[in-house]
This record gives structure tokens, sequence and C-alpha cells, in this order.
């Protein structure tokens, strides 16, 4: 296997929320030692429910924040520092696409005039070579230039989209980072567009972290996905393998609660309790409150996320607890 | 048996735009009935139309019958004894769906009274009753809390026990789950069948997520621009869709296990309800199209047993399955 | 709630004392108040003795001090005119100002905030359309212009009111409808953006889904979210009841506050203008508090987060 290019850690991050004037503060782990590798070329899907921490640890990947603990190294490097020269190198070469397409767009200007934008930030050819590359992306995300003429408020949901996804490829990055990127979007246009990151994928050899609540997209788009519940992994695994075998009781519950047509809902696994809260994490495993097959061990211990055999790594004291007390016992 | 709600040619126009354009649906006692399609099919209008719940500008024409009676212009005080006594309605956003400045008991026991014959202590219990009903812990204290105080999915069931209130015989549940996460959305849905069944309520369950539909109800209608292209049993449906629409929206939900293949989507975007193409609407995505379809508006036909399409190329199927039935 | 009131009270006190301090900062600015009152041309002892006799050699913070301490006292000087103490002189204009100040406030209200709310529920109507025009001009004529132009009609014109003065009841007339014109003009476009803002939330859609009658749809859902707003703007009319009136006044020559302030100001009357200042500070700060408390009592949303702050 290649090298990863994207390679994270232990990254931690906790933030400070105080309520009111004269609040106490709490500190909430979004992300709590998390790690990953993506390798060249593949995507790594990232999914969990709100609050889980996925879009904190897309932004810390892309060094748009910085970690408390752990590192974050790209192409064997480490992030540079934020404002160097080698730091709007590494910039350059990783960019993010998000779920509102509207509010990353200035409503303001054409949309050509926004995906040469960082062509001029980064100084790339001459100005005929950036009308060039403007029209050259236009087509590789499927418009006309006729679409680049236009402002924002005339396209469409699905087109705004693409033109994010052209301005994001300007700089010809290796690495995009996607979080929830057809979230809004129907389902006939989440398709075109599912469909042209995959293309896109293949053409540029391209490396992504697409965060998703969707299990769906995400499968079909991820060669690995890891599962996040409150700022842990919790599961990771190589997609289909993942999705046909959970073995993390949460994982379970959520690829159960996935609605699939021509099944009824009869025998699907419900979980209890309100989606987690950041600000108070549960002891032990922080899923235990909401697990159908917690034991006593899951209330104190936190269960380290460990391999199982093949590819694939779970938190999970009942699926990896045998093991960890025969190596206590030898 | 005659249905009880029975909606017939309703349309409905914003300044002059039709977004409703002629929709036929009727609904059984007890019937579970899945309404599909993108935002701006007007799944969501159809109803807020046959309870008259739209802004006074919409222009509403057509039919809609409870029971036999005309809902479509009837008097103001008719209508509010319909609306939430006999068809009640959730909506999407839990977050706003609720009054901010008045406690849960005020607005729970305001359906109440609206609807049911209770006086002072009976209302409050029969408050704290639905609450139970619907799960939230701690009823009796959180009654007099405000709807911030509650989470996105206890929200979504306080207006579910809001609903409940006037013993409805149809729920209307607006995309009930979008807002919510994977988990509690398995919660809520959990919780609409579970009432459903034991209130032998007929439900219209709108979404523009086909698995939700698929999985919850008896019969689906799938939306297109302002009309309805295909109606049929779920399983019949999803296994068999006919109409182009409904083969696209499937075959463009990625499948959650097996082989993984590449997407059919489908191309172009959702006509401008301002510049609607002549004929079917659907005819300048279809792959299937031909020069007929341009023509003229398809109409809902039947081509079996419960089961009716808005396509001309149905005609053709309808004959070719008739065929294969007389071999 | 207790924390919520203890830290609007704890905000206003601090606002108080700031303008004292400002107060105390631009008089000191202004020049040695020695010099001023006995004038450049008072021989140095007895500038040495005023100097003594009223502090001024103490260092800077100590007179500081006692300035705050006089103040607390009620102690804010004389005027430099006819040597009585200036806040005699204020608080014997304040009834005259009300006058004026407190019938307006009524009719802003009674004017501004129905015909906002009725157009909001008839939007686009004829009614609705009027109201807006009217409610623009009011907004955008100031005041001084829409007190010549009722002079003009009223009193050149017609003859039917007087021109200026305080003579009788009637001498109030113009200066009422000026004020209150106004601020029903603001009140009007307030109160219709509220209200439509209300009507558009997914709550009220929820109200009438339940079968509730469009009338109390009005009156229990949209009216109590929206006088939230309104409340903000209500508070800084009531703010404005002491010195909102200084054009007015001027222009109808009627012996408020607000006329008190220019004279004073045009003779550099400094104690009465530090007073004056220092009585509008606590008005306005003291409607603050109380639009401050309303909105505890009427967003429930807020009173949590004094709670748990």
């Amino acid at each position: 296997m290649s090298p990863p290019l994207v390679e994270v850690s232990g990254i931690s991050r906790s933030y400070a929320m105080r309520s009111g004037m004269f609040g106490r503060s709490t500190a909430v782990h979004a992300v709590d030692g998390v790690s990953l590798a993506i390798a060249k070329g593949e995507t790594l899907g990232l999914v969990g429910e709100s609050g889980s921490g996925k879009s904190t640890t897309g932004r810390i990947v892309l060094g748009l924040e910085p970690p408390d603990r752990g590192e974050v190294r790209f192409d064997g490097k480490p992030m540079a520092t934020p404002g160097t020269a080698a730091w709007r190198a590494q910039r350059a070469r990783m960019q993010m696409i998000f779920q509102d397409p509207l509010g990353a767009l200035d409503r303001r200007l054409p949309v050509a005039t926004q995906i040469r934008e960082p062509l001029d930030i980064h100084g790339l050819g001459s100005s005929a070579e950036r009308e060039d590359r403007v029209r050259e992306l236009l087509r590789a995300v499927e418009l006309t230039p006729a679409h680049g003429a236009r402002y924002p408020g005339a396209l469409s949901g699905g087109q705004r989209q693409r033109i994010v996804l052209a301005r994001a490829l300007a700089t010809k990055p290796d690495f995009l980072v996607c979080d929830e990127p057809v979230s809004a979007l129907d389902v006939s246009i989440q398709a075109q567009v599912v469909n042209l990151l995959c293309d896109l994928q293949v053409q540029l050899s391209l490396t992504l972290l697409f965060i998703s609540h969707d299990l769906r997209v995400v499968r079909q788009i991820s060669n690995v996905v890891a599962v996040m519940y409150l700022g842990r992994i919790v599961e990771i695994g190589s997609a289909d393998d993942l999705f046909a075998r959970p073995e993390h009781p949460y994982t379970q519950a959520l690829v159960s609660a996935s609605p699939a047509p021509g099944r009824r809902s009869a025998g699907r696994i419900v979980l209890a309790g309100d989606p987690p809260n950041p600000a108070a994490r549960p002891q032990g495993c922080a899923f235990h409150p909401r697990c159908p097959r917690a034991i006593a061990r899951c209330a104190s211990e936190v269960p380290v996320l460990s391999a199982v055999g093949g590819d694939r790594q779970v938190a999970c004291h009942l699926v990896t607890g045998p093991r960890v007390e025969r190596r206590d016992a030898a | 048996m005659s249905p009880l709600v029975s909606i017939q040619g309703l349309s409905v126009a914003f300044n002059g735009v039709p977004v409703l354009r002629g929709v036929d649906i009727a609904l059984g006692k007890g019937e579970a009935l899945g309404l599909v399609g993108e935002s701006g099919s007007g799944k969501s209008v159809t109803w807020l139309a046959a309870l008259g719940l739209l802004p006074r500008h919409a222009r509403v024409s057509g039919s809609v019958r409870l029971d036999g009676r005309e809902l479509l212009g009837a008097p103001a005080t008719e209508l509010d004894r319909v609306r939430g006594g006999r068809v009640a309605m959730i909506f999407q956003d839990p977050a706003s769906a609720l009054n901010p400045v008045l406690t849960i008991r005020k607005q729970l026991c305001e359906a109440l009274a609206l609807h049911r014959d209770l006086q002072g202590e009976a209302v409050k219990a029969e408050a704290k009753r639905l609450l139970d009903l619907v799960g939230i812990p701690d009823a009796a204290r959180r009654l007099s809390a405000y709807p911030h105080e509650f989470s996105g999915g206890q929200v979504q069931r306080i207006m579910i026990a809001m609903a409940l209130a006037g013993n409805p015989d149809v729920l209307i549940a607006d995309e009930p789950t979008t807002a919510l996460d994977a988990t509690i959305q398995a919660q809520i849905l959990e919780l609409l069948s579970t009432i459903r069944r034991e209130m032998s309520m007929a439900m219209v369950l709108i979404s523009h997520d086909l698995g939700v539909v698929a999985e919850n109800c008896d019969r689906v209608a799938v939306m297109y621009a302002g009309r309805i292209v295909e109606q049929a049993p779920s399983n019949q449906l999803f296994a068999d869709p006919v109409h182009p629409y409904a083969q696209g929206l499937i075959g463009a939900l990625p499948p959650l296990d097996g082989p993984r293949r590449r997407l059919t989507a489908i191309p172009g975007t959702v006509p401008d309800p301002a510049h609607m193409p002549g004929g079917c609407a659907f005819a300048p995505r279809c792959a299937l199209a031909e020069e007929a379809c341009g023509l003229g508006a398809p109409s809902l036909a039947p081509i079996a047993n419960d089961r009716t399409v808005a396509c001309i190329r149905a005609e053709a199927s309808r004959r070719a399955l008739l065929g294969i039935a007389a071999e | 709630m207790g924390r919520y009131v203890a830290i609007r009270i704890g905000r206003a006190a601090l606002t108080i004392v700031l303008v004292v301090t400002f107060a105390f900062v631009v008089l000191r600015l202004s020049g040695d108040p020695a010099l001023m009152i006995l004038g450049p041309e008072a021989p140095p002892e007895v500038i040495a003795a005023f100097r003594k006799a009223w502090g001024l050699d103490d260092p800077i913070w100590l007179q500081y001090l006692d300035y705050f301490r006089a103040i607390a006292q009620g102690e804010l000087g004389r005027s430099m005119r006819d040597g009585r103490p200036a806040i005699q002189l204020v608080l014997e204009r304040i009834p005259a100002t009300l006058a004026l100040t407190l019938p307006a406030f009524f009719f802003k209200v009674a004017l501004g905030v129905p015909a906002g709310i009725y157009a909001a529920l008839h939007r686009g109507s004829g009614i609705d359309r009027a109201v807006m025009m009217t409610a623009v001009a009011g907004f955008t004529v100031p005041s001084f212009v829409l007190a010549l132009l009722l002079v003009l009609v009223f009193a050149v014109q017609l003859g039917w009111l007087p021109s200026g003065g305080q003579d009788s009841w009637r001498h109030a007339i113009l200066p009422i409808v000026t004020l209150s014109l106004g601020g029903a003009a603001v009140l009007a476009r307030f109160t219709r953006s509220a209200m439509l803002e209300v009507l558009g939330q997914p709550y009220i859609r929820t109200a009438s889904a339940k079968g509730v009658p469009w009338r109390k749809v009005v009156t229990s859902h949209a009216l109590p979210n929206a006088a939230i707003p309104t409340v903000t703007i209500l508070g800084f009319m009531v703010g404005t009841l002491i010195a909102g009136a200084v054009v007015v006044e001027s222009v109808f020559a009627w012996p408020g506050v607000g006329r008190l302030l220019v004279v004073a100001v045009a003779n550099r009357d400094l104690a009465v203008v530090q007073c004056i200042l220092l009585l509008v500070a606590m008005t306005m700060v003291t409607s603050n508090l109380i639009v401050d408390f309303l909105y505890g009592f009427l967003d429930p949303r807020l009173r949590a987060k004094g709670a748990h702050a």
C-alpha cells in the first residue's frame, strides 16, 4: 500500500464553553485522541451524529484549527506554521467544500470570478492561462462557460455545489475535505454530485476526507469508513465490510436505523435516549448509557480502539474485552 | 368503501405561478400513505392547501373532502374543528414548531380545550397522559417547561402529543425526522408507527427520503413538479417502479449493502414552476422521452390493481402486462 | 432569575458611574473652574482662596472622590447665572416637559402599535400601504420641519392654535402632535415588521394546524412574541421622556428641560448642563433596566440564560 498522504495521530481539541457572563466554564471535548491515516488516492469516510466531532476533525486535518494535542502530517511532513510560505504552498494542495454552497460563495460576484480567485491568490499562471483554467474547471464539473458568467443566485443548489467544487480544484489540490457536501441537495441532484466526485477523484487522483451523517453516501464514495461518537472513533474498517458486518453496538444501531426500501421496520435497533451532549460526556465508554448491551465495565473503563481481525478496529469492551483479559492473564 | 379523505384536482398557484397542478389522492381509514418527491414537488403544499393553511395570496382550486364534506371554502369555524380535531399535522423543524414563549402545558392544553370536552383537572391529567404516551420522562414536571428546554427529538415527541390531543383520524407528518439525527429519527418513526397501530389512525408521511417512506407506509405516491406521477403499494413501487422519474429516484439512492454500482443520476434540474415545459413536466430530464411526451401532460391512469402511473409509456407497459397475463 | 436581576442592576450602576465620571472629566477639561467663574482679572489671592474653599488644591483623585460624594448626596452645584442650585432649576422644568412628553408617549403607543399590527395582519392591502406611507413620511420628516409646518398651517394660516408659549392647554396641542406623529410612525413601522416576522414563524402554522381560531392565534401566539422586539423601542421612548423634546420645546418656546438645556449650553452654565446630563442618563438607564426585566418576563429563553449564568 502506498504511504498515507494524510496522517493524523492522537489529535484532541476541547473548547471552554461558558454559559452567560459569570458562568463557570466547562471543557467540551470536541475531539479526543483521534488517529487516522488516509492513503494517497483513497477516500476516508467519517460518519457520526451531531456533536460527534466529525467536522472539528475535518477542520483540524486541514489546519484551520490547531489541535490541543497530537499532530497532523501531510505528505510525510508536519503542518507548517500558519502564515509562512511553506504553509501557503501546503494549503494550496489541500482544499475544502462545505454543505452550504450559497454561504461559501459571494453573491455579488459572477461565479467564474470566484473560481479564478484561488489562482489569483496563489499567483498561478498568466491572465490568459487563468481564463483557460477556469473554462477547463467549469467543464470538469460538467458546467459551461455560460454558467460561469452567472451569479450564485441564478444557479440551482447542485450547480452551486459544482462551482464550489471547481473553485476547490483550481489549485490542483491533492487532498480535499468534503463536509456534508451533498446533504442539502435533493436525491437526484445528490446522485449527480456524488458521481461527479467519484469521477474527479479517479481522474485527478484526489485523496478525500468525506464527512457525512448519511451512511449510504459515505459507503458509495469511501474506501475506509470511521464512525465517531462523542469525539472518539468507535469503529473503523473498509467501507463495504463495515456496513455489512458492523461490530460496535453504535455502528450496528446506525446501520439498522438507516431506512431501506423493501424492508419493514421490524427488527430495527432503536437506541433509547437523546443524542449525546459533548459538554457532559459519560464516564467510561461514552456510548454506554444508550448501549443495549452495556456491562458494568463499560461505565468505568474507556475502551481502546483495537484491531479485531482484517483491517477492522473497534473500541468496545464487548468486542475486544476477552482479548484484553487474556493478555492480562498472560 | 368510500375514502376518509378524498382530494381531487387540487391546484395551487402563488402569484399566478402554479405549484400544484391537479393532484388526486384518496386516503382510506387507518391507512399509511407516503408522499415522496424532491423540494418544490408540492408534497407539503398539497396538505397545507387541503387544510387551508396556506397564506392568503395562494389560489387554491379543486376539491378536498373529509368523510364526504367539502373542506375547500368551508367556513373558518368548521375548518378550525377539522384542524387538530380530525386531521392533525406535525412539521419538520422541531426548533421553531412550538411557541417559544408559552409553556408545554399551555400549548398542549390549548389543543385539548379546543377539541375535547374536558374541564379543569381532567385537562391537566390528559396532558400528562399524552406526554407519557410519547415517551417524555418525568411528564408531570416537564409540563411547565418551555420548548427551548427540550432536545429536538423531544420537541418532535411533544408535537406528536399535541397532534394526538384531538384524537384525530388522520395525522399528516411533514418531514417529521428530516432535522433529526439518525438514531433519533429511528425513535420517532417507531413512535409514530406504534401510535398509529394503537389508535388505528391514518397517516400521511411526507418525506424526501425514499427509505423512510418505504419502511413506514402501505402505499406511496411519488410527486414531481406539482403532480403525482406514480402511485402504488410501497413494496411494489420500490421493487418495480414504472414511471421513469420513480425509477430515477430509486436508482439515485446509494445502496447500503451488496455491490456498489454507479448511481443513476437524473440529469438536469427540476423545472422552474414559472416556466413549466408543455406536456409531461419530466420529459426534458427523461432518458426515455419521445416526441409525444411534449404534446400533452399524461394523466394518472391505472396500470394494474392499486397502481396508477402518469406516463404515456405506462399505457404500453400495461398492454404488455395484460399480454403476459393472457399468455 | 435572581442572577439575571443582579447582572442587569450591576450594569445599570456601572453605566451611571461612567456617565458621572465623563461629566467630571469634561468639566475639568473645559478649564480651571476658579478662573472661569472669577474671571481672568481676579486677584491671585482671591483665586487661591476660592481654590482652597472648593478643594481645588487637593490631588485630582481626591477631588474625584469628593465630587462623587457630593453627587451621591444630591449636591450638583449651583447655576452660575442665578446662583440657585442647579438641581432645583432642572426639577422646576420637569413638569412642563412631562406635560408634553407623557401625552405624546400615550398617543405614540395608542396610534403606532395598533396601526403596525393592523398593517401586518392585512399585508399588501390598501390600508397597509397607507399606514406605511404615512409612517415613512413621519419617520423621515425632521421634527422641526413638522413643527414649523404645523405652526404654518394651524397657527399662521388658520389661526386656530397659538404658535408658541405656555399660557393654556391649547399651547400644548401643537407640540404634542409634533412629538406624537414622529414617534407613532417609528412604532408603527417597528411593530409591523416585528409582527410580520412572527407571523412567518412555523409555530404560528402549528397553532393554526391544531385548530386555534385565527383571532386567538394572533392574540395568544403572535402578539406575545412580537412584543419582545417592540418593547425595546418602547423602552427607548420612555428614556427620552425628559430630554426628547429639545427641538420641539425650542420651536414652540415651551419652558421645559430641553429649552433649559439649550439656554444653559449657550451660557456655558456647566453645572446645569451636567445636572441635565445626569438626569437624562438616569432615565435612560432606568428605562433600559425596565426593558431588560420586561424581556426576562416576556422571553423564557432569556430567563433561562440568566438563571444558568
